[in-house]
């Protein structure tokens, strides 16, 4: 995995970005795209873009491979106005989101399509082909056609062909999506370790947050043709900068409410928030105090929610944020279960916890009266 | 039982429309004109039983095939067919892949629009079209006018009733089916194949040669067999619009049989062109056959 500790470029003043988007924005007629996009990215970063479908991910893509040009705005790769370039003459590789493979070609011509348009000996490529096919275990399909093997397969040979020139820069459009799990975290691996081999700077899409959190150096959140967030996967995780990427990526308890500065003489700072009647407020002393006044949403996750049968005890660092309610629904995820506690005023409470016992001995089941509680510091404090 | 009346429908059709008229052409290319009605001899008596029909058969012989190659004519009009046939498939596919090409490239919007102009001269008839050439061909034709008005020659240039009209009027005539299959092919093709050719370094021609010339090389083969079929036994563009020098099977057909009244040698030459046909036909056929394993 990428150490997000020693490699991290973007805080760094003086590191020259591999990729720049300065004020791009692309329109399909009057419909805009991508809306006034300002982003750098890195060599050698694992750049994932995780987005609702058609917040415009593949027009970034499709702009940096040079299929589209920008409406407005400029990018540039390596220090280079890519305005004129065309798509052939750029050190880009795109593995495209359906795959594009060549029906007449076999798995083999297919991947080494590039090689030859480089012009290089045909020892380099069978060399390199053979690579290629051992890297995606594909040897055995590689004189087939591309109808002749299965999507995921197919999925290997548009991975392989886009792999083989060993770009600058490798686009990625949602490559694992057609893969079974065991396969996807095996080639996550391989992608992060062929990212390490070869210093290739891979930009990403992916609606699997898993697989962005796992793979990436950092990730963007988009939201209709906008970056909302750009961050580590930890920070994207643990400091959504809005309810929208709070919610968007994970699960997560969103508790509205009105902010008021925490009362002196309790010690810590932070605020308090009014979310509904009947109900104790709820403590973050995490939060800016510049929020009091405003509406806010405490965004908490439901791992971070403690479920138990007894009222947490008051002093204690969960006994402040504690609610009462049902359990009305159990999710057993195997290692994890999901609790859905209903309060009394009807707000839903998911709270999670570890499968340390067998199903048969757990203690808390439906119907029963629980108390969910929180520390302190447990969630997020956003505006709105 | 519904399975075998499935079946049986269409092996009739071809029996009754195919087999039963071959078989009539083959037997009176087997016959010797005679002055009759019908002219040539012998006729099927049936009237006469086993023996007649034993004596029909009798009376059969290949002297007709025999003349033919006797005669330089013959073999002659079908190598002129065959090349004129070639050529006026080349130029059609010249002409017609690149408005193929941009028909499918055009806005999905025009396509339907666009597609109904390729179609569009089928509704009149096929003869009046071929007038119609003749009209503009012509030393006194359109054509000519218009290019004698623009002062690009001085005197009218003899088209019509050469070779090179017989070219145009095929080309134009067969236009459509070299477009449509070549059309139905791009059309099908994913624009993000070549995308895909560019991304990885070709340029926008090498592009073409590399990914769409080949996907589309299936509506180009059967193209070429629909427009070079019919080609090969034309006879209505190289009687009107043809002259002396042009020289083909259909015309020496039409010619034996009707100017002659030699029914039997126009038979036999029928049955040869028949032949030299099946050889394209089958080709034609296999190709089809590849397309649709393909499409699975
Ligand atoms: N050529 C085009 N003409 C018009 N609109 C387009 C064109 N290409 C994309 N769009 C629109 O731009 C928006 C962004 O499209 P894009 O393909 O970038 O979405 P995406 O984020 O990749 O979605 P998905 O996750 O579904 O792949 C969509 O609303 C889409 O309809
Ligand atoms: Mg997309």
């Amino acid at each position: 995995m990428v150490n997000s500790t020693s490699f991290a470029p973007w805080n760094d003043p003086h590191a020259k970005p591999l990729i720049q988007f300065k004020n791009v924005t692309k329109r399909f007629g009057a419909f805009v795209a991508i809306e006034d996009l300002t982003q750098d990215i890195f060599a050698q970063e694992f750049f994932a873009l995780l987005g609702p479908s058609g917040c415009g991910k593949t027009t970034m893509m499709r702009m940096l491979a040079g299929f589209e040009t920008p409406t407005q705005g400029q990018i540039l790769i390596d220090g280079q106005d890519m305005a004129n370039v065309p798509p052939n003459k750029r050190a880009v590789n795109m593995m495209f989101q359906s795959y594009a493979l060549f029906p007449h070609l076999s798995v083999w011509e297919n991947i080494a399509f590039g090689l030859k348009r480089d012009g290089k000996s045909k020892s380099e490529i069978e060399t390199r082909v053979a690579e290629m096919l051992r890297l995606t275990r594909l040897e055995k399909f590689k004189s087939r056609k591309p109808h002749q093997i299965s999507g995921g397969q197919r999925q290997r040979v548009a991975l392989a062909r886009s792999l083989a020139k060993g770009p600058k820069l490798l686009l990625l459009d949602e490559p694992l999506g057609a893969l079974d799990k065991k396969l996807r975290e095996e080639t996550q691996f391989e992608l992060m370790d062929i990212q390490e081999k070869t210093g290739t700077t891979f930009v990403i899409v992916t609606h699997d947050q898993e697989e962005a959190m796992t793979v990436a150096s950092r990730v963007a959140v988009m939201d209709e043709g906008r970056i909302v967030q750009v961050d580590t996967p930890d920070k994207i995780y643990e400091e959504p900068n809005s309810v929208y990427v709070a919610d968007f990526i994970g699960d997560v308890n969103l508790l509205r409410g009105q902010a008021t500065a925490r009362k002196d003489g309790s010690g810590d700072g932070g605020i308090s928030i009014a979310w509904a009647m009947e109900q104790p407020d709820l403590i973050a002393s995490n939060a800016d105090q510049a929020l009091t006044n405003k509406s806010v949403t405490l965004a908490l996750r439901p791992e971070k929610v403690a479920i138990s049968k007894e009222r947490p005890p008051e002093d204690g660092p969960s006994g402040i944020n504690a609610l009462e309610g049902t359990v009305i629904d159990i999710g057993y995820l195997g290692n994890l279960s999901t609790y859905h506690v209903q309060l009394a005023d009807g707000t839903m409470i998911k709270a999670q916890a570890t499968n340390t016992r067998r199903v048969a001995r757990r203690d808390i089941s439906w119907e029963d009266t629980v108390w969910v509680s929180f520390t302190t510091t447990a969630g997020v404090v956003l505006e709105g | 039982m519904q399975r075998i009346v499935l079946i049986a429908v269409p092996y009739f059709w071809l029996v009754a429309l195919f087999l039963v008229p071959f078989l009539i052409v083959l037997k009176i290319s087997l016959s010797d004109p005679a002055l009759a009605i019908p002219p040539y001899a012998p006729t099927l008596d049936l009237a006469a039983g086993w023996q007649g029909f034993l004596e029909f058969l009798r009376a059969l012989d290949l002297d007709n095939f025999v003349f033919l190659t006797e005669d330089d004519l013959y073999w002659k009009a079908y190598w002129s067919s065959l090349k004129i046939a070639f050529t006026a498939t080349f130029i059609t596919l010249l002409v017609g892949y690149p408005i193929a090409y941009a028909m499918a490239r055009s806005a999905p919007e025009w396509r339907p629009t666009l597609l109904m102009l390729v179609i569009l001269p089928f509704w009149t008839s096929f003869l009046i079209r071929v007038y119609a050439w003749m009209g503009i061909l012509s030393s006194e034709g359109v054509l000519n006018q218009a290019l004698m008005w623009l002062g690009l020659i001085s005197d009218p240039l003899t088209i019509l009733n050469t070779n090179i009209a017989v070219y145009i009027g095929i080309v134009y005539t067969y236009l459509p089916f070299m477009i449509l299959p070549i059309y139905s092919g791009l059309e099908r093709m994913d624009d993000s194949l070549i995308e895909a050719a560019e991304d990885l370094g070709a340029s926008k021609l090498g592009a073409f040669w590399l990914v769409t010339f080949p996907l589309s090389v299936q509506g180009v083969i059967a193209g070429c067999f629909l427009v070079f079929i019919p080609t090969i036994g034309e006879f209505v563009i190289p009687s009107l619009l043809g002259g002396s020098e042009t020289l083909m099977i259909g015309k020496v057909l039409w010619e034996e049989f009707f100017n002659n009244r030699d029914w039997p040698v126009a038979s036999a030459v029928a049955i040869i062109l028949l032949l030299i046909l099946v050889i394209p036909i089958i080709l034609f056929q296999r190709n089809e056959q590849k397309a649709r394993e393909a499409d699975q």
